[in-house]
């Protein structure tokens, strides 16, 4: 389960802050170039190069539309960042159920003379 | 009348997001005010409680809660002995505290923890966000907690497995919930 040691994954892609904005800026629905443009405050060469790097390793996906590109999430591609970020969520749910359940046994003992 | 019964626990809520490269938040809400889970983070018997895990043998669990004063926390996993340590920052009784963490494993590696626990009516949600210096520190964090993740489900799975064999009538499935 080691992160993949390429340079073109789905970590090295969102690692950049702007291509983070740019998944938030898409969310669930298509974009076009111009829109992403105007939504991010970024140039339009800024917003095409980090496009293309997420296109690369698959996070994003384009439709064609006569002279328009639509842009869009694939959610599958973000699943290896999710499972490796859930194995560290485990052990801290873990820990802080424990957590919970110290605190509604103090909370009985602070009730009681 | 004296009642036993409890309200419905929020086991396996915890979520984890990584704000930034540098950067863990783990947010969990909890049924308790503010103070007792202060008390509860921050006196040695009861961290041994709850902190590091179930197999977990501590060894040593020390906190000298004032800005300045050093925390060091030594718990022994089967053969291996993970110690952990750092120093208070701030304190904000009951409601921040900001330390820095060094795993002694990886010394170069320190992150600065900041605590907040904001109560609404008796409900309190924690925050817990771990700052490192650089991205693989960042990352490093996030692979540690995936190995002991695996161990803590597996012991997890053991007591569901126990637990059926008991007609107790107070097993929580895991719940999982995807980060936003």
């Amino acid at each position: 389960m080691a992160r993949t040691p390429t340079t073109t994954d789905a970590f090295n892609a969102v690692a950049e802050a702007s291509r983070r904005d740019l998944l938030d800026a898409l969310g669930t629905g298509e974009a076009t170039v111009s829109e992403l443009v105007e939504r991010l405050g970024l140039s339009q060469p800024q917003v095409s190069k980090h496009l293309a790097v997420l296109r690369a390793v698959g996070l994003v996906l384009v439709r064609v539309d006569g002279r328009h590109h639509w842009y869009r999430v694939n959610g599958p591609a973000l699943k290896p960042i999710y499972d490796w970020v859930r194995m560290f969520e485990r052990t801290w749910n873990a820990r802080l159920d424990r957590l919970e359940d110290l605190l509604e046994e103090l909370k009985t003992q602070e009730e009681e003379p | 009348m004296n009642s036993n019964k409890t309200a419905p626990n929020r086991h396996g809520s915890a979520v984890i997001t990584l704000p930034s490269p540098t950067e863990i938040l783990i947010t969990r809400v909890f049924d308790a005010p503010a103070a007792l889970i202060f008390k509860a983070w921050t006196t040695p018997e009861l961290v041994k409680r709850w902190w590091g895990f179930e197999t977990s043998k501590w060894l040593v669990c020390d906190i000298d809660l004032r800005e300045g004063g050093q925390w060091r926390y030594v718990i022994r996993e089967g053969e291996v002995e993970v110690g952990f340590h750092g120093e208070f920052k701030q304190i904000n009784r009951p409601h921040r505290v900001v330390s820095t963490e060094v795993y002694e494993g990886f010394p170069d590696a320190a992150a600065l923890n900041t605590v907040t626990l904001e109560e609404v009516n008796g409900v309190t949600t924690m925050k817990t966000l771990v700052q490192h210096e650089k991205p693989e520190h960042r990352d490093a964090h996030l692979a540690s907690g995936m190995e002991s993740g695996m161990q803590v489900s597996y012991n997890r799975l053991e007591d569901v497995v126990q637990q059926l064999a008991v007609p107790l009538g107070h097993s929580e499935g895991p719940v999982l919930q995807a980060p936003r």
